[in-house]
């Protein structure tokens, strides 16, 4: 949990703490033989959390809030997207 | 400490409090009818009497906005507004409250539109209420001069952190001439003291404003406001009895009384009305008639326990109001109906809609107020629909 001050003020960098993956219904599965490393799942995705790793992208789904915007940029389909059930 | 008495403006009056007050940061947008307040900082800023920052906006939003940036940094921030500006400001003097920041505003209050129109009322304040700003209503130019030197002291204190309103009324104060006492610039600026912020944006150690907040905590910073009005309360009544120890001035804390004691009927209002009540109410006692007024200074924090109190025993109590919730009826007279919920004592509560839209509320019709009041007495009981002064009927037929 973010640390705030009075007001709501926090130390910057603050932020980082925020579990925006909580708020997702929908989880992003990425399909590493299909994935080319393109790179535009990582360019689109608004909260910056697909990472290109050597072997494919990958999502940190403690931020991923799973708008699944990455879905719609994928220009090989190597993304689907699974129903979050916590 | 003895003072300087000369015939101000009101505007000016409360320039030469802000003055000597020493704001770091003065933002402004003109509007009718508090450009004259702002006019006369900018003379002071010019001439070099004051040494402020002194930003022009582009509208009421940035203006707002700018103090908000200002307080932040830990600068002692103000600015004017009336009216429509103080609507366009909403957004942000929420946010004001929430992040803490003491802002001191000069509410010149002015009805809303449409009609469009320039005349006083309380309309716009009220839209307010609900901010976490505080709102100290005032009745004379004096008392406006007074609580501007008061409220940088009162928003900046530690434990109450608040933006403040100090409303005025449009034209009938801000615009009159009255005899006033201005107190040397030294002893006002000592009075006043500085701004000593205990968070401030500062590139050496970082803080973000504006953070985002979820479900489990956002509810627990409205309450903070709430706690931090009641550390106002306290402060209000400390500030003004010191201010009246060093200057010789007193125009209430969180209320003001005027022949209350064995009052049968008490009227209860805010602003320049309060000065005609007072006027009103020496005649009819002078008739032998048992009449008293409750000024209510502060709207924010509401004082409910001190209006209780001051109302004593008293059978009959007329609220005149200069807002509208629509519906619902007069905004103060609503309140004052939840303070007196559950008191042993249940006077009969007659709401008035008097001065709205600036209707002409002089002691005439002050002393038909207390008439109507007195007849309305057994049948209006405590849910008894708003009388209207003035309402020309003849319009809606
Ligand atoms: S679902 Fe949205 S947040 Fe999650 S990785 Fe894809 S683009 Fe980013
Ligand atoms: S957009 Fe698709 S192909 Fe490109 S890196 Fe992301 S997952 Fe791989």
């Amino acid at each position: 949990m973010m640390d705030l001050l009075l007001g709501g003020v926090c130390k910057a960098g603050e932020s980082k703490k925020l579990e925006t993956g909580k708020w997702r219904s929908f989880r992003p599965v990425v399909d590493r033989n299909k994935c080319i490393k393109c790179g535009k799942c990582a360019d689109y995705c608004p909260d910056s959390c697909m990472e290109i790793k050597e072997d494919g992208a990958e999502v940190n789904l403690y931020y991923c809030k799973g708008c699944l915007i990455c879905i719609r940029e994928c220009p090989v389909k190597a993304i689907t997207k699974e129903v979050e059930e916590k | 400490m003895k003072g300087k008495t000369a015939i101000l403006e009101g505007s000016r009056a409360v320039a030469e409090a802000v003055r000597a007050c020493r704001p770091d940061v003065i933002s402004v947008y003109p509007i009718t009818p508090q450009t004259h307040i702002l006019e006369d900082l900018a003379r002071f800023v010019s001439s070099g009497q004051l040494k402020s920052q002194f930003v022009r906006a582009d509208s009421e939003f940035s203006a707002a906005s700018i103090v908000y940036g200002a307080s932040a940094a830990g600068a002692r921030a103000y600015t004017a507004s009336a009216s429509q500006g103080l609507l366009l400001m909403n957004e942000v003097i929420y946010a004001m409250a929430s992040t803490r920041l003491p802002v001191v505003l000069t509410a010149v209050n002015r009805a809303i539109s449409a009609p469009i129109t320039i005349q006083p009322d309380h309309q716009d304040t009220m839209s307010l209420r609900d901010t976490g700003a505080l709102q100290i209503h005032v009745e004379s130019l004096q008392e406006a001069y007074d609580a501007h030197v008061q409220s940088f002291r009162i928003a900046e204190d530690p434990e109450v952190l608040l933006p403040i309103f100090i409303c005025m009324d449009g034209w009938v104060l801000s615009h009159s001439y009255e005899p006033v006492t201005v107190f040397p610039d030294e002893a006002i600026s000592e009075f006043a003291g500085t701004f000593q912020p205990v968070q401030k944006l500062d590139p050496a150690k970082p803080l973000t404003y504006g953070s985002y907040a979820d479900q489990d905590v956002l509810m627990e910073y409205r309450y903070a406001l709430m706690l931090a009005q009641e550390k106002a309360r306290e402060k209000i009544r400390s500030v003004t009895k010191e201010y009246k120890e060093v200057f010789g001035h007193f125009d209430g804390d969180l209320i003001d009384t005027h022949r209350t004691e064995d009052a049968e009927i008490i009227l209860v209002a805010m602003g320049s009305m309060v000065s005609t009540i007072r006027a009103a109410v020496d005649e009819l006692r002078a008739e032998g008639r048992k009449v008293g007024l409750v000024k209510v200074r502060t709207f924010r924090p509401f004082p409910e326990e001190e209006i209780i109190k001051a109302c004593g025993k008293a059978p009959l109590i007329a609220v005149l109001d200069k807002s509208l919730s629509v519906n619902t009826g007069g905004i103060l007279a609503t309140e004052i109906k939840a303070a007196f919920y559950g008191n042993p004592v249940q006077p009969v509560i007659v709401p008035f809609m008097a001065g709205l839209g600036g209707k002409e509320v002089n002691r005439r019709v002050i002393k038909e107020i207390v008439d109507i009041a007195c007849r309305a007495g057994d049948k209006q009981g405590p849910r008894g629909d708003t009388i209207w002064m003035g309402l020309d009927h003849g319009f809606f037929s």
